[in-house]
């Protein structure tokens, strides 16, 4: 187990540092370079800049030095546009809040998307499967981006249950409508896997093995059929966990919840290059510690990989 | 939505298996996708949209960034859905023709889809028959770069490269382009290395073909059915991307829009009593992709039958 | 009377190509402690038979007959009265033990839940019984190897397992389905030999299922030849092998390779198994069968007994084969 990890940290960490170090040319290679555009960058935050990186410096030494502070301080850096505050203070605001929703989301997004697949397996072509099916085709087509203006018509707009947006400290009305949005289409997705892998493993033969042992359809399923039929869900839960994050951009932004998502895309249209970059490094980095999360997970219930 | 990829692996087995037998695929194939409803459903859709796009700039009576001084002001009142006017489908926020600016997004979402998915197909393929071709030390080398290229936030570093190098149209094919191949490499790769063993691959060897016109003439075309699910399914998949992006304000420029760009908009007024500047946008978008998903999984099921 | 007791049974497959008949017509019975053998290729039915008795087939198939266990009916019976029955009266092995044992679960869980579920044996006991049963099918250093997971071990191993697993509950019939295909050479005749030595100790009825002819000889009292899904010749094992009744039967016995007799080219039937989606009008037999001719296509041949213990569905005369 414990050589299995260290495998997969061989992986993981030259990835995070490229990822650090592309990030850093990539914003040195901006056409006119980050620090003289059209909108001059204030002085003040120019000095600040200077302090930390030494921006006369040659390239690698520059990048030796964004790397080390990522690494041994997770330290972003100053702002390109706030003059008073840090990446740090920025991520520290805004993450706790796309955790928050983030985690529920996903967690519902799983919880109800395996049991709709699974339900649709065991009683394939009845009524339940083809409701399943339809709920998980039709939601799929129903990115974040659509489902929350179609949330905030039907129930704020319309109905006037929910309020339309804000975060409150995290209070339950304003969760309502971003955890929707934001699992929707993963529902969906999840539901599929799971209902097709089902469908596969109630067909194999140590099923019907499990059968003729006189087990009870409850014991078949969750003791013999579960666990193989999980764990396509699982190799998907890594790329689900990416999108998912990068959806909370979307839903930052239509329902003010005032996460990361928000403070990236306004990034992006302020030409914050340094919030920008911590914000992409602070997601990859999470990526790779999922993933890793999710080999283990998948190595646990498959026996026949070994470490 | 996602591309299943225990589908794709197993359709891909298949199709190598009955590619060994001999057999052609294709026969049978197009006999069930035929029968078919969803899939034919969903092709005549797409081909609804595709004239839609084509025939809609001969239909518009304005042009996309004509603003309709008319009805600038009162849009809510008068930039509804109407012949009299000649907004077909009403006006945006603005006052311009939401018609003109519905056919130009399609035609702008369709192309960063069909050109994103062929990158990325393109670009998986070649990349994963070179690697399982070669085998060895260089295959191991571009799978692993495969495994580092896949921890990589992809949508964060497109937006960064966006805003770094400037929100191009051409940057956003390539960018949404290079999101997909890596999956596609990976599939190709493992039927790659399967068919390398098989008997026409080594007669071509033996009589001294190079390893590249082996893979481009033996290798790719056993792999064209996967390719072509895998890129059916992939065209919503960077619809949705390039949407997302646009959707943010990240995407295309204006005066060009893209269904993205619309829904945001479309989302961004309705509180004003503007509906159909949601509506119209999100029904093609939403049948379009409908579309794609119908006919490709019509498409792999046709070739790969399976009770699921 | 009889422990099994199969009448008339039919099994279908619904496809998407249409209704296939795998298995049509099929009575057979099986006395408390007798073994008896059905052989056939691929395709002709014999497993699917097994299975339609248990209630194990797939979705899409339906079974019509009747199937009476110990006097009672259990065909399509409700799953509540199958689960009674199943390893705990009738109990299975199935042909690959690579994938018919769960790859998820320990050895011991699988063995143990058995004994759990029917005979309400706490886990301890029942981990302890089917480490006794591993011993009982020669499985070394059975202790230790219970807590393993099923690829831990080779495939005779493995098939071992899965008979002592079918063994726990004790049951009166052990229906094993091609218990020896995917093995080794060496290993089937190990695998056969300990059904020999276990239906001797444990005197339950045998149910064993094969397309191999050479693995009935020293086991089974009594054989059944299916072929596309119907029975052609029932006899019991020394006569059958001595006089063959039925030429499909002659077929299999000249394919059966032999030790004892100097070497020549193996016979082989020719053609291939009847496509059952369409199956032939007459004998299903009758276009690889020499002595076929155009009254072998107008009528399926009902099952003749000719000589007692004897039945043979052929309408040429044993005489005439030759």
């Amino acid at each position: 187990m414990f050589n299995f990890i260290l495998k997969r940290l061989a992986v993981a960490v030259p990835t995070l540092l490229i990822l650090i170090i592309l990030s850093y040319v990539l914003m040195h290679a901006a056409p006119g370079g980050p620090f003289t555009q059209e909108r001059a960058v204030p002085p003040e935050i120019m000095a600040n800049l200077e302090a930390k990186y030494g921006l006369n410096q040659p390239l690698w030494k520059q990048i030796l030095t964004y790397v080390t502070d990522v690494t041994t301080r997770f330290d972003f850096g100053p702002s390109f546009v706030y003059k008073d505050r840090s990446v740090n203070e920025i991520i520290a605001q805004g993450f706790p809040i796309t955790l928050t929703y983030g985690t529920i989301s996903f967690v519902v997004a799983v919880l109800a998307g395996c049991t709709l697949g699974v339900l649709a397996a065991v009683y394939h072509n009845s009524w339940l499967d083809y409701l399943a099916v339809g709920i998980s085709v039709g939601a799929q087509v129903l990115p974040n981006f659509v489902m929350a203006p179609i949330l905030v018509l039907v129930f704020t707009l319309w109905l006037g249950w929910l309020p339309g947006g804000g975060w409150q400290g995290g209070e339950w009305q304003f969760l309502v409508m971003p955890v929707i949005a934001l699992s929707t289409s993963f529902m969906a997705s999840i539901a599929r896997i799971t209902r097709s892998s089902m469908l596969e493993v109630l067909n194999a033969n140590h099923i019907r093995t499990a059968r003729a042992k006189g087990l009870p359809t409850r014991r078949v399923i969750l003791r013999h059929a579960l666990k193989p039929a999980l764990l396509p869900v699982i190799s998907y839960l890594g790329p689900a966990f990416v999108t998912m994050i990068t959806g909370s951009v979307v839903i930052d932004m239509f329902f003010s919840t005032g996460g990361i998502g928000l403070f990236f895309v306004n990034a992006a249209l302020n030409r914050d290059y340094s919030v920008m970059m911590g914000i992409t490094i602070l997601v990859g980095g999470l990526t790779i510690i999922f993933n890793l999360v999710v080999d283990i997970l998948y190595a646990w219930i498959d026996p026949k990989i070994r470490y | 939505m996602i591309i299943e990829k225990e589908k794709m692996t197993s359709l891909a087995d298949r199709l190598v298996e009955q590619e060994v037998k001999g057999r052609s695929p294709w026969t049978d194939a197009r006999k069930r996708f035929l029968r078919n409803r969803a899939a034919m459903a969903g092709l005549v859709v797409l081909v609804l949209v595709l004239i839609f796009a084509a025939t809609g700039p001969f239909l518009a009576r304005f042009s996309i960034d004509e603003i309709d001084f008319m009805i600038i002001g009162q849009v809510a009142e008068l930039g509804g859905p109407s012949f009299e006017t000649g907004h077909y489908f009403g006006t945006d926020d603005l006052g311009r023709d939401l018609f003109a600016r519905v056919v130009q997004g399609t035609q702008v979402s369709l192309m960063v889809g069909i050109v994103g998915a062929g990158i990325a197909v393109i670009a998986g393929t070649l990349y994963g028959a070179v690697a399982g071709y070669a085998g060895g030390a260089l295959d191991n080398l571009m799978m692993r770069a495969v495994d580092i290229l896949m921890a990589i936030p992809y949508m964060f570093v497109l937006i960064l490269l966006l805003v770094i190098f400037g929100r191009s149209i051409g940057m956003l094919f390539v960018g949404i382009g290079l999101l997909s191949w890596l999956d596609m490499s990976r599939i190709v790769r493992g039927q790659t290395l399967s068919l390398k063993n098989k008997e026409f691959i080594e007669a071509a060897r033996a009589t001294g073909v190079s390893g590249f016109r082996i893979i481009i003439r033996h290798i790719v075309p056993n792999l064209l059915g996967v390719v072509a699910v895998y890129a059916t399914l992939l065209v919503p998949l960077m619809i949705l991307t390039e949407s997302f992006i646009s959707f943010l304000g990240l995407g295309v420029q204006e005066p060009l829009t893209s269904w993205g760009a619309l829904i945001s908009e479309g989302a961004g007024t309705m509180q004003y009593g503007t509906l159909w500047q949601l509506a119209f946008p999100l029904f093609f978008f939403v049948i379009t992709l409908f579309g794609f998903f119908f006919v490709g999984d019509g498409l792999r099921d046709a070739l790969d039958p399976k009770d699921r | 009377m009889a422990l099994l007791d199969i009448r008339n049974l039919s099994v279908d497959f619904d496809t998407n190509d249409g209704t296939v008949s795998a298995v049509s017509d099929v009575s057979l019975s099986v006395a408390p402690g007798a073994t008896l053998a059905i052989v056939g290729e691929s395709g002709s039915g014999k497993s699917q038979t097994a299975f339609a008795a248990l209630g194990l087939l797939a979705r899409n198939g339906r079974a019509t007959g009747s199937v009476m266990f110990d006097g009672q009916e259990i065909l399509n019976a409700p799953l509540s009265v199958l689960n009674r029955i199943r390893a705990a009266e009738i109990a299975m092995v199935f042909q690959d033990p690579m994938t018919s044992l769960n790859p998820y679960m320990r050895v011991s869980d699988q063995m143990a839940e058995v004994l759990t579920q029917h005979k309400g044996m706490s886990k301890r006991d029942a981990v302890a019984a089917s480490v006794r049963m591993l011993d009982a099918v020669k499985i070394p250093d059975a202790k230790a190897r219970v807590r393993l997971y099923p690829h831990e071990f080779s495939g005779g191993m493995r098939q071992r397992v899965m008979i002592a697993m079918s063994l726990l509950a004790r049951p009166q019939l052990l229906i094993a389905d091609e218990p020896t295909t995917a093995l080794d050479v060496t290993v089937q005749a190990q695998i056969m030999h300990l059904f020999a030595e276990l239906q001797q100790e444990f005197g339950m009825a045998v149910l064993l299922i094969t397309h191999d002819l050479g693995v009935v000889a020293g086991f089974c009292e009594e054989v059944l030849v299916m072929y596309g899904g119907r029975i052609m010749e029932q006899a019991p094992t020394d006569p059958l092998f001595e006089t063959p009744s039925h030429p499909y039967t002659r077929g299999l016995l000249k394919a059966i390779p032999r030790v004892d007799v100097a070497t020549h080219a193996l016979d082989t039937i020719p053609g291939s198994p009847p496509n059952m989606l369409h199956p032939p009008a007459g004998c299903p037999f009758e276009p690889r069968c020499r002595w076929a001719g155009e009254d072998c296509r107008a009528a399926v041949p009902p099952l003749d007994r000719f000589a007692p213990g004897r039945s043979r569905a052929c309408i040429r005369k044993p005489e005439e084969l030759t």
